[in-house]
């Protein structure tokens, strides 16, 4: 180190230009400060090999395979996917079944569907705490402590929050009394636990607080001053949010979509606690199959969830582009 | 006093309203919760809704006298051990990757994008796809390793963020400084960049803990024969629910509640040294 130094003085002091090969020299040392990258990232990259990369690619390979009773034939068929998406009968005009599809394609198809619902109830249902926590409150301590009022469930176990549903959607539940106290419906319904409504309320509880962060920090990082400027030049309030803080807060969106997203298509526990294990997302399907050792066909199930997942994403990333935010 | 002009008559009316929904939105996500807590003191007679049938300690007791099914006292353990194992591993690979990560390398791209993977890839593909591939291999699953490995994988990518985030704002002047002061690589990082960075290394210890303490999915098939917290939590769900689990619940809540307090207390007070 001491030798860069002295090839800098050199410089400074000016008695002669520095020697193109020495100046080389000095650029080299620069560039090498710090630990030397291989030892910082191999052990990371190690434990990303052994426990992501192979795994996955793993899961490729068994889907090749065929279940035999107590071990897998690892001899090359298609048979796998085939029984994920023909169905009997498919093509024959007088089944029933005629031109059906089969009951996988459609658990990937609901799971898919019933996502983007989520979804897009986890946006409007939490746009609103973001753009009140970045942009209405002044004081930054204040910020601070609401928008860590808000997360802090993220921080806790999401089946005990899951858990936490049952007492207050049941039939002798906390809401069915609000309503008959309020004079709303005559007896208790049944319709509160065990639904899809239930389903719903809950994944949107659980994962409500991942759009939260994301458009909060992209709203924080609006220079305010764009927001003035538009106010003297008599923007109503209207105006403002649509054309200044809903296009700036997008990336965050964008973020907080793929989060929750990615989240509820792999979602299989939720179901089983308040929906009472009658809905089936391609994860319980996953499980199903894992249970009875049929690897193969819960590894095509994988594969599938994952390149639905995929197309998700690049959808979603294609509509807005986040790399302003990375 | 004087008259408040229409425009701030507006904002205080928009304030106000922003601020109801805001109340809502804290019953929404902490009400079933609150509820579950003051279930779990239900008499010994009560069942998991209200009315309160006397309040009791019963169904606490429950959870500390030794049962017949499941070891919960084993599990909170093993849970315990778990995660501060994943918090240690993960606030060390997470400050090691952004320091690499400070300059261009070969293959950086590549890197980031896997290291972003264990974020994006559902718990259960990983689970399905390294239990299998254990099962080929003989090797037994256990919450120490294969358990480990997974968890690990989902808290990485926090733990980077919070890092990145950390180098992003750091003044490596003062690193250079040392440097040209003659300082080795191991003093500039023990003089210099630690103290500066340590704030940012505790929170990304946070969820390195907090993730894995309650992690489920990615260890529902990894755990091998014996259970972490979560998945006893969910072996109880599903047989009948009784108070003993919202007693669980709440008293596993109130846990990662302290925890995070004592995370924000030491961030806090080592940032506060920081500057």
């Amino acid at each position: 180190m001491s030798d860069s130094a002295q090839l800098q003085h050199r410089g400074l002091i000016g008695d002669s230009g520095v020697p193109p090969e020495i100046e080389a020299k000095a650029k080299a040392i620069r560039r090498d400060t710090g630990f030397p990258v291989g030892w910082l990232i191999a052990p990371s990259a190690v434990w990303l090999l052994l426990f992501l990369v192979i795994p996955l690619l793993s899961i490729v390979l068994f889907t090749f395979w065929s279940s035999e009773i107590g071990k897998l034939d690892t001899s090359f068929t298609l048979e796998n996917y085939a029984a994920f998406f023909y169905n009997e009968g498919f093509f024959n005009s007088q089944a029933d079944r005629f031109l059906s599809v089969s009951v996988f394609l459609k658990t990937l198809w609901n799971t898919f569907r019933f996502t983007l619902e989520v979804m897009a109830l986890c946006l409007l249902v939490g746009y609103p705490i973001a753009y009140f926590l970045a942009l209405r409150i002044q004081t930054f301590k204040w910020q601070m402590a609401l928008f860590l009022v808000c997360m802090v469930p993220f921080w806790t176990s999401y089946l005990i929050r899951a858990v936490a549903w049952i007492p207050m959607l049941g039939r002798r539940g906390l809401l069915n009394k609000l309503l008959l106290n309020m004079g709303i419906v005559d007896q208790p319904v049944d319709f509160l636990l065990y639904s899809e409504f239930a389903y719903t309320m809950a994944l949107v509880q659980l994962y409500v607080v991942l759009s939260v962060g994301p458009i909060f920090f992209s709203l924080a990082k609006i220079d305010k001053t764009i927001i003035e400027a538009a106010r003297d030049m008599g923007a109503k309030t209207y105006q403002i949010f649509w054309e200044i803080i809903l296009p700036l807060s997008l990336p965050g969106v964008a973020i907080g979509m793929v989060f929750i997203f990615v989240m509820i298509m792999g979602e299989f526990a939720t179901a089983v606690v308040v929906y009472g294990g009658k809905t089936s997302t391609v994860g319980t399907v996953i499980l199903n199959y894992y249970a009875v050792a049929n690897y193969p066909f819960a590894a095509v199930n994988a594969i599938m969830l994952m390149l639905a997942m995929m197309v998700g994403v690049v959808i979603i990333l294609r509509l807005i582009d986040i790399r302003k935010e990375l | 006093m004087a008259r408040w002009s229409p425009q701030r008559k507006k904002k205080v009316w928009f304030n106000a309203l922003f601020g109801g929904y805001y109340g809502i939105f804290i019953v929404f996500i902490y009400g079933p919760m609150i509820a579950m807590f003051i279930l779990s003191f239900q008499g010994r007679r009560g069942g998991t809704s209200f009315p309160m049938r006397g309040a009791s300690l019963y169904w606490w007791n429950k959870l500390i006298e030794p049962s017949t099914v499941g070891d919960m006292q084993g599990a909170l353990g093993r849970s315990l051990i778990l995660a501060i194992i994943v918090m240690v591993i993960t606030a060390l690979f997470s400050t090691m990757l952004a320091m690499a990560f400070r300059k261009k390398f070969f293959g950086s791209g590549f890197l980031f994008y896997t290291v972003m993977a264990g974020l994006m890839m559902p718990g259960i593909l990983l689970s399905l796809g390294l239990a299998v591939l254990l099962k080929q291999l003989g090797i037994p699953t256990a919450w120490w390793s294969s358990g480990l490995g997974v968890h690990v994988v989902w808290t990485l990518p926090f733990g980077f963020l919070v890092m990145m985030a950390v180098f992003n704002r750091f003044d490596s002047t003062l690193e250079e400084a040392a440097r040209d002061m003659g300082a080795s690589e191991w003093m500039v990082f023990k003089e210099i960049t630690l103290p500066l960075i340590l704030p940012g290394i505790v929170a990304a210890g946070l969820f390195g803990f907090t993730l894995s303490y309650d992690e489920f999915a990615r260890t529902t098939l990894l755990a091998g024969n014996y259970n972490t917290l979560p998945l006893d939590i969910n072996a109880q769900m599903t047989q009948r629910i009784r108070p003993t689990l919202f007693a669980l619940g709440t008293a596993s809540t109130i846990f990662s509640l302290l925890m995070i307090g004592l995370f924000l207390a030491v961030y806090t007070a080592l940032q506060r040294r920081a500057r």
